[in-house]
């Protein structure tokens, strides 16, 4: 019961933040709800027996990638105009957006009910999670199962490391002789 | 009582849609880069809620690898919207528009 009504009130603030993200004029505002909707997700992953997932969530996205965002934000200085939208060149968007979006939510709705899932069933029930510790568990299949693709994840990181560094510099043309 | 694990889909659902149409309605690169996030996210509970369901740990794991694509593509983006800015003075996406036709 207390479940239940701890995943109904997280998912509608998840909604509300969601909604805010989206009609927010000031790009500041549309971070800080995009904060709150990750930290609602976290909660919710932390029900679906994910603790380390829901740790990560939260230090990665709501740490990490959000301060970037707001970050730039801060960097970009943007003045009044640039935060209107301003005349939008394509008429009648918004209306023909919102219709798009929801025809999608009935679809995946459908899709989501309908579809039974069946297959093959691991060994890993909320019990054993429980016992062992679900942050081992992630750990152990990262170093064993996984270890290429997270050897991979970190060159690729490494990448966008340089890459960032490489594109946001300012750019200095040297004078060709 | 459990809560059904469709009502999680059903959320991931909804949350995809709103960052979908955040995609498509808004002028500024950086709330759309804002929307592209929202729908990782979604997909990231769908992982979680699937991977509850069959009793597994893969779909956590394959979490981990998203949230490090993701950091990965924010920081780029990221860097292109300031050296965009740099050179337009602009991060409406009306006015970048040069290589539409």
């Amino acid at each position: 019961m207390l479940e239940s009504l701890l995943f109904i009130i997280m998912s509608l603030i998840t909604i509300a933040c969601a909604i805010g993200v989206v009609f927010q004029k000031n790009p500041i505002y549309s971070a800080v709800f995009l904060i709150q909707t990750m930290v609602s997700l976290a909660v919710l992953y932390v029900l679906l027996h994910a603790q380390f997932v829901a740790a990560v969530q939260v230090m990665v996205y709501a740490g990490a990638i959000m301060v970037i965002f707001v970050f730039v934000i801060m960097l970009l200085n943007l003045n009044k105009n640039d935060m209107e939208d301003g005349k939008t060149k394509m008429p009648m968007q918004k209306p023909a957006a919102i219709i798009l979006g929801l025809v999608l939510v009935v679809m995946i709705g459908v899709v989501m009910t309908r579809t039974i899932y069946q297959g093959a069933q691991g060994e890993y029930t909320p019990e054993v999670m429980d016992q062992i510790g679900n942050t081992q568990l992630v750990g152990k299949m990262l170093f064993t199962k996984y270890v290429l693709p997270f050897e991979i994840a970190s060159i690729l990181l490494f990448a966008a490391i340089v890459g960032a560094i490489i594109l946001a510099k300012k750019q200095i043309i040297k004078e060709e002789k | 009582m459990e809560v059904p694990l469709t009502w999680y889909l059903v959320l991931s659902g909804i949350l995809f849609s709103i960052g979908a149409v955040g995609v498509l309605i808004n002028r500024n690169a950086l709330v759309i880069f804002m929307c592209i996030e929202l729908m990782l996210n979604a997909v990231n509970l769908a992982f979680v809620t699937f991977s509850r369901q069959q009793n597994s740990m893969d779909g956590q794991i394959f979490v981990f690898f998203i949230m490090t694509v993701a950091a990965a593509e924010a920081v780029v983006g990221l860097a292109i919207i300031i050296a965009l800015f740099r050179n337009k003075a602009t991060i409406n996406v009306d006015d970048i528009n040069i290589m539409k036709w």
